[in-house]
């Protein structure tokens, strides 16, 4: 018997015989026999010792690019060796949601916490506990926003693919209309936009900065869905949140983004964080869980899960969302990160973001044929023009260990930039561009 | 103005100038609990006799509300927003919605046929 | 306790990055942030001695026995966390070339194949987050295979009264009219209710077996062929899963899609509510419509590739891919046997600590249980006012947390639960005893049990408060 079971074979006999059952497959008799103990195909158990050696040789066969200049939607941020180690305390490993609050104060107020730091980063009022990533977060914000005569879902062309397909699979599924409106010159269409803004229209969802890297005129966006009596949610980097306007800044009414650049690591895609903030007038609406402050029966300050009246296990087919598990570590986990980092580290890793592409732009831009596509700021990522091949120029970089930025079509390279890509690493990435195409 | 209720728990009062007030029966509000919100509907929305037209919420329950008549909805107690309990204090007082246009309606009952109708059920 | 914005001192701060090596570049004034977000400013050991605190006061499988019904809370080992933290799983960004990536897309192939083999399904996708996510996922296969056959008229999602609440709210989101049945006196499906409401407009059937109370659907077989002969499928949420894993297949049943969560039956810890893993199974009918993207193995290669008919995307990228990881390792140490040892001792673990109890608690049925039981409080409730919650609150002052409450809602004054196969025989005898404590406390000191918990951090919560006047974030005013 595997190191999971810690009763022996003595306890095992011990427990039949109480129950008074000869052998545990008498447990299984109401289960009609020829569905029971099937023969599985599968490996024999192993030691620890043996599964180690065989997940290292799996791991074994990715390849860890000491230089990365690819983001689109996943990015390589410097994460402080405290983060990690409170996370993997493990309590709050292993801890369910808190449903009991007595014992649950210690995960119920990290999630206040974490609530507080996504409001002040959006500058709203109120945010809920996590969605599973920045895709389904959007997905879950426009059906937020659909009410009995308002059920168009608008989506901007020129967010990450992802997320326009995600909310196209959620869409489909409500059977709900969802448009895609389409950019010009890489910013949002505003009369494309206000074409689509009809009195059927629940809400406008728009990236900032955009799939390509650039900061869209949100304040714009923001008075033309508004005159429509639609809402506005935006999509943001976090990180990005620091230097540029926030959503509430703007007028949004919602917030959405990914939360891996708070201290999640690549991890090939996830588990990462979808946070989602709204005005109060939505509190009611938000999806999943959410922690409020009250007082015990003594007058302590205490914490619970609250506005559950809201949530599937009790509104059933009539709540507007499923969710139950969410992404809670992962949300401790961006708390801690910014905890740490403080108002003024979460800044500097964002000016150097923001510093280091620019560099990395005006260097390639010194290159026949690296051309920026768009006009406007961006934040750490851009789209530049290439002159050959960009996969080809890609697998060359890669032999040299760089990941480079992301090929977008045959002669289009999405750029990005990190706190992590030292000066020198920009300028060996540069001069290995120009061994390849000059 | 006379109090008649319905077997769903409803109260409706029905005014002189051919409109009425709907709100929840004293004896539903114990059975749920302290109330923490209500779902009410808008001015103009269209009401029909026996389905829901609004939702109580307390701490671990919601409940639907069944407007005890078809009609049109004239006004809605704001108040019930911030404040549900209210509802608790003075359950016949705080009505959900005032409607008109009264057309059909459940079977209603006055306040001794509904206090049997409680008492069987508890 | 003191929240970390009231610890925080302006000033403060840790040495993290280095100087800038390029020279800055301020945004222009009409883009660039107006109002600084108020984050805390803290020295490493103001912040390390205040998660101290906020660990002291959780709970965890690892801080004590935790057989919280249908969430199946064992033991997470050790091993599952080293393997995903190793560098060349956390440092892949998800858009690599697919040649430097082939360990991930080996994990993913792998994972896919194990648990196909374990549920009898034809088709895995690990993309869904959590079990929801998955529910969601499942039921829209359900809704495209129906379109891709003109059927869709075939709206209707049937579903017992016992069912977690997940199943509706996750039917109502992929567009399907809910269809609650009543269950059978015994807590099963009753198959004649089920019969009647299966038509023309039938999508199909949601339902966890073992079900709610614990109890086997020892007629799965013709539940399935009811549903079947009126056109629908039938979906398996793996909630329960861990009552019969290697034991009995919901393919073999005749289940078309299944649901897992890899964050109870395949021993990756919950987190304190995620993340979790939700893969969805299915057989070869509805392998066209499967999210994208698939792993596929060509030759020695792996690569990804979309189902012809897919559903679309639930998330960006793969999935929670380091759940994965974990769920991997733990079924790569336990193999094939290993999981039929485990769902037996899960059985028996349930079924003695049950035993143990049935002779002054009111059990929900008198069979043999699965994965988990229910005990009913409503007759303790009656006669000396002591409820569920109270008995709840009570266990929390020996250390143990509480089963699930109030839940299935077909009993009353439930107490659900689940002790898993990781506990050991020590650790019931305690339970039980403890259980047995509480209740002769109800009948000679109910007021104790009303009190309780007196050794807790704090007392019980004003949840009526929490709810009326919401105060959501820090006051910073």
């Amino acid at each position: 018997m595997s190191g999971y079971i810690p009763n022996t074979a003595e306890d095992k006999q011990k427990m039949l015989d109480f129950i008074g059952i000869k052998e545990c497959k008498d447990l299984f008799a109401d289960i009609p026999a020829h569905l029971t103990y099937p023969k599985l195909d599968l490996p024999q158990g192993q030691s620890e010792m043996e599964v180690k050696k065989q997940m290292t040789a799996i791991a074994a066969k990715n390849k860890v690019f000491s230089s990365i200049f690819r983001g689109a939607g996943a990015y390589n941020h410097y994460i402080p060796a405290f983060v990690p180690s409170i996370v993997a305390k493990e309590t709050f490993l292993t801890a369910y949601t808190p449903y009991q609050a007595e014992i649950s104060q210690g995960v119920l107020q990290s999630i206040f916490e974490y609530q507080t730091m996504i409001c002040e980063l959006t500058g709203l009022d109120v945010a809920n506990a996590s969605i599973y990533d920045g895709a389904s977060a959007a997905a879950e914000a426009a059906a937020c926003c659909v009410e009995r005569k308002r059920h168009k879902v608008l989506v901007a062309a020129n967010c990450h693919p992802q997320t326009i397909t995600t909310m196209q699979t959620y869409c489909h599924g409500a059977d709900r209309e969802l448009v895609v409106v389409p950019s010009k010159d890489g910013f949002v269409d505003m009369a494309a936009l206000k074409a689509q803004l009809t009195d059927d229209t629940a809400c406008f969802y728009f990236a900032q900065p955009n799939y390509f890297g650039f900061l869209e005129n949100g304040e714009a966006l923001a008075d033309a869905v508004h005159a429509a009596g639609a809402k506005l949610i935006m999509g943001c980097n976090p990180l990005a949140l620091m230097l540029i306007k926030s959503p509430a800044e703007i007028g949004a009414d919602i917030a959405v983004g990914e939360g891996q650049p708070l201290g999640m690591p690549l991890s090939f895609g996830g588990p990462y964080l979808g946070f989602m903030a709204a005005t109060s007038a939505l509190m009611r609406k938000l999806p999943g869980r959410i922690v409020g402050e009250t007082v015990d029966n003594k007058g302590q300050r205490a914490f619970v899960l609250t506005l559950q009246a809201r949530e599937q296990h009790i509104r059933r087919e009539k709540a507007s969302s499923n969710i139950c598990s969410n992404q809670a570590l992962c949300a401790f986990t961006s708390a801690v990160y910014m905890a740490t980092m403080g108002t003024s580290g979460m800044t500097e890793a964002a000016e150097q973001c923001h510093a280091k592409a620019k560099y990395l732009a005006t260097e390639l831009g010194k290159i026949k044929g690296f051309d920026l596509k768009f006009g406007g700021e961006f934040f750490n990522e851009f789209v530049m023009t290439c002159p050959v091949n960009a996969e080809k120029l890609a697998a060359a970089l890669a032999e040299k260990d760089i990941l480079a930025g992301l090929p977008l079509g045959e002669n289009e390279i999405l750029w990005c930039a990190t706190e992590m890509n030292s000066k020198n690493q920009i300028d060996t990435l540069v001069n290995a561009i120009k061994e390849v195409c000059c | 103005m006379t109090v008649l209720y319905a077997k769903s728990h409803e109260w409706i009062k029905k005014n002189d100038d051919g409109t009425a007030l709907i709100g929840i029966s004293d004896f539903a509000q114990h059975a749920l609990g302290s109330l923490v919100f209500v779902n009410l509907p808008e001015v103009d929305d269209e009401i029909v006799a026996g389905e829901p037209f609004a939702d109580v919420e307390s701490v671990k329950a919601v409940s639907d509300v069944y407007s005890p008549v078809s009609g049109v909805v004239l006004e809605v107690n704001e108040e019930l927003l911030d404040a549900p309990e209210k509802i608790n204090d003075d359950a016949l007082g705080a009505w959900f919605i005032k409607v008109g246009e009264l057309a059909d309606e459940v079977e209603l009952f006055d306040e001794a046929a509904y206090a049997a109708i409680c008492a069987e059920e508890e | 306790m003191e929240l970390i914005f009231e610890k925080s001192k302006a000033g403060r701060s840790c040495n993290l990055l280095p100087p800038c090596d390029v020279e800055k570049a301020p945004l222009a004034a009409e883009i660039a942030r107006q109002k600084a977000p108020r984050l805390p400013q803290m020295a490493e050991i103001d912040l390390t001695r205040h998660y101290s605190a906020l660990e002291r006061r959780s709970h965890g499988v690892n801080n004590g026995f935790y057989p919280l019904g249908s969430c199946t809370m064992k033991y997470n080992s050790k091993i599952n966390e080293a393997m995903a933290a190793l560098p060349n799983f956390t440092d892949i960004h998800p858009l690599q070339p697919e040649n430097t990536v082939q360990g991930s897309l080996e994990v993913l192939y792998l994972a896919e194949k194990y648990l196909c083999e374990v549920t009898g399904m034809d088709e895995m996708s690990l993309q869904p987050a959590a079990g929801a996510h998955g529910e969601l996922t499942g039921l829209l296969l359900i809704k495209a295979y129906h379109q891709a056959n003109g059927q869709d008229n075939r709206r209707k999602m049937i579903i017992p009264d016992s069912a977690h609440g997940t199943n509706p709210a996750s039917a109502s989101m992929a567009g399907f009219s809910v269809v609650n049945i009543d269950s059978a006196a015994d807590g099963r499906v009753d198959l004649d209710a089920l019969r009647a409401v299966c038509d023309e407009n039938l999508a199909g059937l949601m339902l966890t077996n073992p079900n709610t109370i614990g109890i086997f659907e020892k007629d799965i077989e013709q539940i399935c062929q009811i549903v079947h002969q009126a056109g629908g499928l039938v979906y398996y949420d793996g909630a329960n899963l861990n009552g019969i894993v290697g034991l009995s297949r919901p393919g073999d049943m005749g289940f078309d899609v299944i649901h897992l969560n890899l964050h109870k039956t395949f021993s990756t810890p919950h987190g304190g509510g995620g993340p979790g893993s939700g893969p969805v199974g299915c057989k070869k009918i509805l392998a066209p419509f499967l999210p994208s993207p698939r792993v596929i193995k060509n030759g020695e290669t792996f690569t990804f590739a979309d189902a012809p008919q897919t559903i679309g995307r639930m998330k960006a990228f793969y999935g929670n891919f380091l759940v994965v990881v974990k769920a991997l390792t733990y079924l790569l140490t336990i193999g094939g046997q290993g999981l039929t040892d485990a769902a037996e001792m899960a059985v028996l673990n349930t079924n003695y600590l049950m035993k143990k109890l049935d002779d002054i608690y009111d059990m929900a049925h008198h069979e043999i249980s699965k994965h988990e039981f229910v005990i009913s409080c409503e007759r303790i409730k009656k006669e000396v006012g002591v409820t569920a919650l109270d008995i709840a609150k009570a266990l929390l002052d020996y250390g143990i947390h509480p089963p699930t409450i109030y839940f299935p809602l077909i009993v009353h004054e439930a107490l659900m639960f689940e002790p898993t196969e990781t506990e050991s025989i020590e650790t019931l005898d305690h339970c039980a005893a403890v259980m047995r404590e509480i209740y002769e406390l109800a009948y000679s000191n109910p007021e104790a049990l009303h009190a309780a918990p007196q050794k807790a951090c704090i007392g019980r919560p004003d949840e009526v408060e929490a709810a009326r006047n919401p105060r959501l974030r820090y006051n910073f005013e």
